[in-house]
């Protein structure tokens, strides 16, 4: 008996593997991602690019932006820093009615501190701070990335009327659009900056040009690098966030029309280790890759140590100005573009907040300089930067501030 | 490899027939192999079929490097299961040696020795803990691991704001992504030598009283106890391989990926996903250590097969979790026979 029930196990388990490996065969295949259907090579060439995701696809701002990677800005401060410069500034906000004694309350929502970015930012604003003798309490809530912790978080900053200004730097756009209406009701001004929200109500919201000239920068260099049918892998941190999604947008308008092939689109939550699996794996499915695209640098050295790993030639490959990425690129000789997503503008939301408060007018819309770090760039920026820790950010705009470098070493 | 004997071959009547033919002992041999040891060939000769750089020396170790950390936190897994118990902390343990380890040496290589005998001392210390908070305090181990795996997270946490700082040293992440530079094969990966070696003192300990001991003590403590067994020093004992595997995974897994902070996640359910794919049972007593890191094996092998089909990462879990539940449905089916 024992026997026939051990061989009816055995055989019964063999059946549901073999089922469960031919539906997994029948519907894998094609996956990659959260794509939408895949696109032919039609007009140009390029293969296997998802549809654009519509809620972050605006042809017209995207239009904006790619123009404005090559216009001059207009100074708000003296000098020439690319965190008092504004691009296409408009018609100025009045702020007379903000003007107020100091010292001055200024209070912050922050959305998270939780990558090597923010943490950069986050010290650089705190330098910031210390640079203006009129504020007399800074006041910062990290809502580590929560969203409802953020919304309860502007409702007890603001209430009471303890704060002067209110500055936000929003977890995600659709959700924290409601919290950020109602803080702009208690009648203080209100610095939206990095992620936005849905309403106009701020009285002025700071970002570099954004994230289609990010996705752009990067996608046209590898158009330039990479040879015609290339694969290309694009590699992501997470949907549903405006600065990534517009990132990747941007990227499949400047492929559209290009001789490539885009083998993948995958998630990676910006995990190294994560990363580093996908792209192993893809290596392993494609049998080498030519360009990899990323909408964000923090895991760039984790790719391209699967390439070593898998002892292959490291292809054209984007990052960002996280000096562990700078420094790989130098010491390896890589093909490869560092765009930014200005880390200096964290100096920025303090700056327009002493502006506001002091009845000197603000643009509406601060468009920041996005400059990106190319190979020509590259030596100096390392030297610049010797002895900051591998996860600090090249373009901190922190050089001259209270406390550098030790600050910023961690 | 199993601990089970060769069934006595039937004839016709039902009564044992006398000396078993060559082609029933072949088929007796075969039987007694564990189903996991097929499953992962079927893998292998899958996807060297789909990959053929699986097949070469490169690609196959390549593999190993991959599957060394889960099947190395499969022994560890296997011991605490087969004393009856479970431990969920050894997700979290990872990931805090990760970010220890890269806080303390800050990238300086003449750190790494010294941080690395700090790992095992906090795993020691974890292990302690959880083992006397287990069978001291008598708190169900699913509660005290998990209260230690929140802990462990928490502090992680508090201690990093979610984004980890400094580095790890070139010759800290030499361990898991490098090797020894040997003829024919180009690399062996210093990973595969770890895990050959614990596979090698998993199986030894398990020859000795010990071995024995933790099985007795999962099969039935009550008994095991009455018998002599030390039951409250075999559990602790068997907390701390599995918090000490934690550090060896964690070693090894920072080596290969670099500081994250996420890089324990879910680590406990894989690993015991692998030991009971590997034939432990849940419910101690029963199993082998070998057979539960070759369940590890199995198990990256089918990630990896998934993700050649063109399966996207998402579905990995989805996966684990029909595993696991298929795997202990055939586990507590043989338990029901009574064999």
């Amino acid at each position: 008996m024992r026997k026939r029930w051990h061989l009816n196990r055995v055989l019964l388990l063999l059946v549901a593997f073999t089922a469960f490996a031919v539906f997994v065969s029948a519907c894998g295949d094609d996956d990659g991602g959260d794509s939408g259907d895949s696109a032919d090579s039609g007009n140009g060439g390029a293969v296997g690019l998802p549809e654009p995701n519509p809620d972050f696809f605006d042809q017209e701002e995207m239009d904006r932006q790619l123009a404005q990677r090559s216009m001059e800005p207009e100074d708000f401060g003296a000098g020439n820093d690319p965190w008092v410069q504004a691009i296409e500034p408009g018609e100025l906000v009045d702020t007379s009615e903000y003007k107020k004694d100091g010292p001055w309350n200024i209070c912050f929502s922050n959305a998270s501190v939780d990558n090597p970015w923010r943490q950069t930012g986050w010290t650089t604003m705190q330098a910031e701070v210390e640079l203006h003798d009129e504020i007399g309490n800074f006041e910062a809530v990290d809502a580590e990335a929560s969203d409802e912790k953020q919304i309860a978080d502007i409702r007890s900053l603001t209430k009471g009327g303890k704060c002067d200004a209110l500055i936000v730097s929003p977890n995600t756009t659709a959700t924290l659009t409601p919290a950020v209406e109602r803080a702009c009701k208690t009648g203080i001004p209100v610095i939206v900056f990095d992620r936005g929200v849905n309403t106009d109500c701020p009285v002025t919201f700071i970002h570099p040009i954004g994230g289609y000239a990010f996705g752009a920068d990067a996608a046209e260099f590898l158009v330039e690098n990479v040879p015609d049918g290339g694969k290309i892998l694009a590699l992501r941190i997470l949907p549903g966030v405006d600065v990534l999604e517009t990132r990747f947008s941007g990227a499949l308008e400047i492929w559209k029309d290009a001789n490539i092939e885009l083998v993948g689109n995958e998630f990676t939550d910006g995990d190294p280790a994560k990363t580093k699996q996908i792209v192993s794996d893809y290596i392993q499915r494609e049998g080498g890759l030519d360009g990899i695209w990323m909408d964000a640098g923090a895991t760039a050295v984790a790719a391209i140590e699967a390439f070593e790993d898998a002892g292959q030639e490291v292809p054209p490959i984007n990052g960002e100005d996280q000096l562990d990425f700078l420094r790989k690129w130098a010491e390896d000789d890589l093909t490869a573009i560092a765009p930014v997503y200005s880390n200096f503008q964290w100096r920025t939301p303090i700056i327009a907040a002493t502006r506001i408060l002091s009845g000197e007018p603000v643009p509406k819309e601060w468009v920041l300089p996005q400059p990106a770090i190319t190979e020509d760039q590259l030596d100096d920026v390392i030297a610049q930067n010797e002895g900051m820790p591998p996860l600090h950010y090249a373009l901190c705009g922190c050089e001259d501030m209270p406390g550098y470098p030790e600050r910023w070493q961690g | 490899m199993s601990t089970s004997a060769a069934p006595v071959p039937e004839g016709p009547s039902g009564v044992g027939e006398g000396a078993p033919s060559a082609l029933q002992r072949v088929f007796g041999a075969l039987r007694a192999i564990p189903v996991v040891w097929y499953l992962t060939i079927v893998l292998w000769v899958w996807i060297a079929a789909i990959n053929p750089l699986f097949a070469e020396p490169s690609g196959f170790l390549a593999y190993l490097k991959q599957a060394a950390p889960l099947a190395i936190l499969a022994a560890g897994a296997f011991f605490v299961l087969a004393s009856g118990e479970f431990d969920l902390s050894v997700g979290s343990l990872v990931t805090v040696c990760v970010v220890v380890a890269a806080a303390i040496s800050d990238g300086d290589p003449s750190k790494t020795w010294p941080v690395i005998a700090l790992l095992f001392v906090i795993g020691l210390i974890v292990g302690l803990i959880n083992g006397v908070v287990t069978t001291i305090f008598r708190v169900p181990s699913f509660i005290t691991t998990l209260a230690m795996l929140l802990i462990l997270d928490g502090a992680v946490w508090l201690y990093t704001s979610g984004s980890p700082k400094g580095a790890l040293a070139d010759n800290f992440r030499e361990i898991g992504r490098m090797g020894i530079e040997v003829p024919v094969i180009d690399q062996l990966p210093y990973s595969v030598i770890i895990l050959v070696a614990i596979g090698a003192f998993s199986a030894w300990l398990m020859r000795r009283h010990f071995g024995r001991q933790v099985l007795a003590v999962g099969d039935n403590d009550r008994a095991a106890a009455l018998s002599g067994i030390n039951v409250t020093r075999v559990r602790i004992t068997a907390f701390v391989l599995s918090a000490l595997s934690a550090v060896i995974a964690g070693i090894l897994l920072g080596g290969f990926a670099g500081v994250t902070a996420q890089v324990g996640q879910g680590l406990e359910f894989e690993a015991i996903t692998a030991a009971v794919l590997g034939g432990t049972v849940l419910g101690g007593g029963r199993g082998s250590v070998i057979n539960a890191m070759a369940g590890a094996l199995a198990l990256t092998a089918l990630f990896s097969w998934l993700n050649l089909q063109g399966v996207s990462g998402a579905f990995e879990d989805a996966v684990e979790g029909v595993i696991i539940i298929a795997a202990v449905a055939v586990a507590s089916y043989r338990l029901r026979e009574g064999s």
